[in-house]
């Protein structure tokens, strides 16, 4: 394996699952609903995966465990803000607290055992072509899920009704109710979406990209995937290209580090947020066609006149 | 809704556990930066603490509040303990230490240890460990272990403390070669077992056949065994997550002093010091030489027992720092208060120390 392609397969890696995460909120803020909290859905999913595959001896159990506990938790978040109509940011942000709460305690008995992972993808003749074999062929099987995740989400969104309903409830959703759109019916199933996409994410994380628990293993990511949803104006591709361009400056950064080069560790430290958060900024600087992108009624409660 | 009020009142019940108090018995009460389950750090205090309780039995009771961030709520929680009768207050955090002066202003008659710290008053005492000695036999082993002469080093901070091991394991590997070379990357996390690990492929990637760490996760003991190489672990022992990887690692063995300074605040003799145990007091202990030969595992074996004994200081002269300046004559030794504030690399490393 040459190095190229071993840093290609490391930033792979260190993209998926934000890119899942991330898509995951996209499709919820799409339908109006601003969920804080993509980062205790996510640290759910992975201790619930790392479980899963334990008790199952299993890591496709435990990635259905994940995505199964992301989703569940993410009900919570949906029964709360859609049916209580309570105000969406606190309820986010708690549901972060009590997930990595929550995740600690589920998780005590699991710290330190030896985890299982997910195997890479191995087909005979394909994966061992030279350079791009391992790349194309070669990788875990949720990389290719979260290929598939994408090009779904981008259909679904921007080709199907269904998905055109979804972003008009996201843009009024007095209107669509007005229009008879089932507009909570929606919404629960977006959250329900978000929190298996997070679960997944998780799930990675604790099978795949380190493959054991330990408490808050997820150190932030998902509040990454929450801002490269926003810094990505709500686009798809750019999300993408956001998750990629992150992953590949914070390997970057830790090889330049590595080769010797004399620029201050913090400064990289802190260049992967930078590069990002500049790069989509500039990309989303017509500003008509990011208010387009914004969901009009993000964050609002929805309370239907009786 | 009532099963997750139940759920969040049981999460919040097992943050903070503080039995009643019995009269007779000595009230110990410790403050954890991370969970007591992180694996390294914190895990390795609770661990001491059970230990205390287990062994002192009848005589002592503990209790803990884990998770605790530094900054204004490790005041609060330090006040709480105080106020709720602990005889004896251990803040195991560096972070702690501003806090922790403070509370021990304002109740004279509680005892307070500090870890890692430098302040202390008449009822604060600091005690602190010579990582650096385990960090010396690691360095010794690598250069018996690397085929390619240079290691990788997974830094968390620029600090004394971390500086100082990075130095000790240089100058354990340039003892068996002369020409051993360091990678370092610095992670600028103490614990994000991903980051970490990427960490650990980056230098793998590069090149090193062996890696260390300075952080806290198992993450680069994980990436080491499925990439097959060796690796050292970290605070607690590693081994069930490198069986066929960890060569050894540092283990912070803090119960012995625990049971020792409680005990003191017992019988009425506890004095306010500053200590900085090693090897030799069993603060740290070497987890078992695994995954290497016997000529090696005996010269890691006899390092130990010289730096037990005093025969061997790790940082004694000739050493010269690595901009090419002598820091050290033959045959001389450092004070620690020139460890304590570290900020210079010894010759060899190749990285820049950031400042």
């Amino acid at each position: 394996m040459g190095l190229a392609e071993s840093i290609l397969l490391t930033i792979a890696t260190a993209a998926t699952p934000l890119l899942i995460a991330a898509l995951g909120e996209l499709v919820v803020e799409r339908s109006g609903v601003l969920n804080l909290g993509v980062e205790g859905m996510m640290v759910i999913g992975a201790v619930c995966g790392f479980a899963g595959a334990a008790l199952s001896g299993s890591p496709w159990i435990g990635v259905l465990c994940g995505v199964l506990a992301g989703a569940l938790f993410s009900l919570l978040f949906g029964v709360l803000t859609i049916t209580v109509a309570t105000n969406q940011v606190a309820t986010g942000l708690s549901l972060t607290l009590l997930g990595l709460g929550l995740s600690g305690l589920i998780g005590e008995s699991f710290v330190g055992s030896p985890g299982l992972r997910l195997p890479n993808l191995y087909v005979p003749g394909l994966t061992d072509i030279p350079l791009v074999g391992r790349l194309l062929f070669g990788q875990d099987p949720i990389f290719y899920i979260s290929i598939l995740l994408l090009i779904g989400v981008s259909w679904f969104l921007f080709r199907t009704r269904t998905g055109l309903t979804l972003r008009a409830i996201g843009d009024s959703h007095a209107s669509a109710h007005a229009l008879g759109i089932e507009v909570v019916a929606y919404r629960y199933a977006a959250v329900l979406f978000g929190g298996a996409c997070a679960g997944l994410a998780g799930a990675h994380l604790s099978l795949v990209y380190t493959p054991q628990w330990v408490e808050n293993m997820t150190a932030g990511r998902g509040w990454i995937a929450l801002a490269l949803v926003v810094f990505a104006s709500w686009r798809p591709m750019r999300i993408l290209f956001g998750a990629y361009l992150f992953g590949a400056v914070s390997i970057g950064q830790l090889h330049a580090q590595a080769l010797g080069v004399g620029i201050p560790s913090q400064f990289l430290s802190a260049l992967p947020y930078l590069a990002t958060v500049v790069v989509l900024v500039i990309i989303s600087r017509n500003r008509r066609l990011t208010m387009m992108n914004t969901p009009a009624s993000l964050g609002q409660p929805f309370v239907p006149e009786r | 809704m009532k099963k997750i009020l139940i759920g969040l009142a049981a999460a919040m019940a097992v943050s903070a556990s503080v039995p009643a108090m019995a009269q007779d018995k000595t009230k110990a009460c410790f403050i954890y930066v991370g969970s007591k389950t992180d694996g390294g750090w914190s895990q390795a205090h609770d661990i001491a603490r059970q230990k205390v309780q287990a062994d002192l039995g009848d005589k002592v009771e503990t209790s803990f509040v884990e998770s605790v961030p530094e900054g204004p709520d490790a005041q609060r929680t330090l006040e709480r303990l105080a106020r709720s009768g602990c005889k004896i207050i251990f803040a195991t955090s560096f972070g702690f230490m501003d806090q922790t002066v403070a509370v021990a202003q304002k109740f004279p008659d509680v005892k307070f240890e500090h870890a890692t710290g430098y302040k202390s008053a008449p009822n604060l005492a600091t005690y602190n460990s010579r990582f650096y000695e385990g960090r010396y036999i690691q360095g010794v082993i690598a250069a018996k272990m690397s085929k390619k002469g240079e290691a990788g080093y997974i830094a968390s901070f620029p600090i004394p403390e971390v500086v100082m091991g990075i130095n000790s394991f240089l100058l354990g590997a340039q003892s068996v070669n002369p020409d051993f070379k360091l990678k370092v990357v610095w992670a600028n996390t103490w614990f994000d077992a991903a980051k970490e690990a990427d960490a650990a492929k980056v230098l793998i990637d590069q090149g090193v056949d062996i890696i260390t760490q300075h952080t806290d996760s198992t993450g680069p003991m994980q990436v080491a065994a499925e990439r097959g190489i060796l690796a050292f672990g970290q605070a607690s022992d590693m081994i069930k997550a490198g069986p066929k990887t960890q060569l050894t690692a540092i283990v912070d063995t803090w119960a012995p002093y625990y049971e020792k300074r409680i005990g003191a605040v017992a019988d009425g003799s506890w004095k306010s010091e500053s200590i900085w145990d090693g090897l030799k007091d069993g603060i740290l202990t070497m987890a078992p030489y695994t995954n290497m030969p016997d000529d090696v595992k005996k010269l890691a074996e006899e390092t130990e027992a010289k730096i037990k004994s005093g025969e061997l200081k790790p940082f004694t002269g000739p050493i010269k720092k690595q901009d090419g300046s002598e820091w050290l004559k033959a045959g001389e030794s450092s004070d620690d208060a020139t460890l304590l504030g570290m900020n210079f690399y010894v010759a060899g490393v190749d990285d820049k120390l950031p400042q």
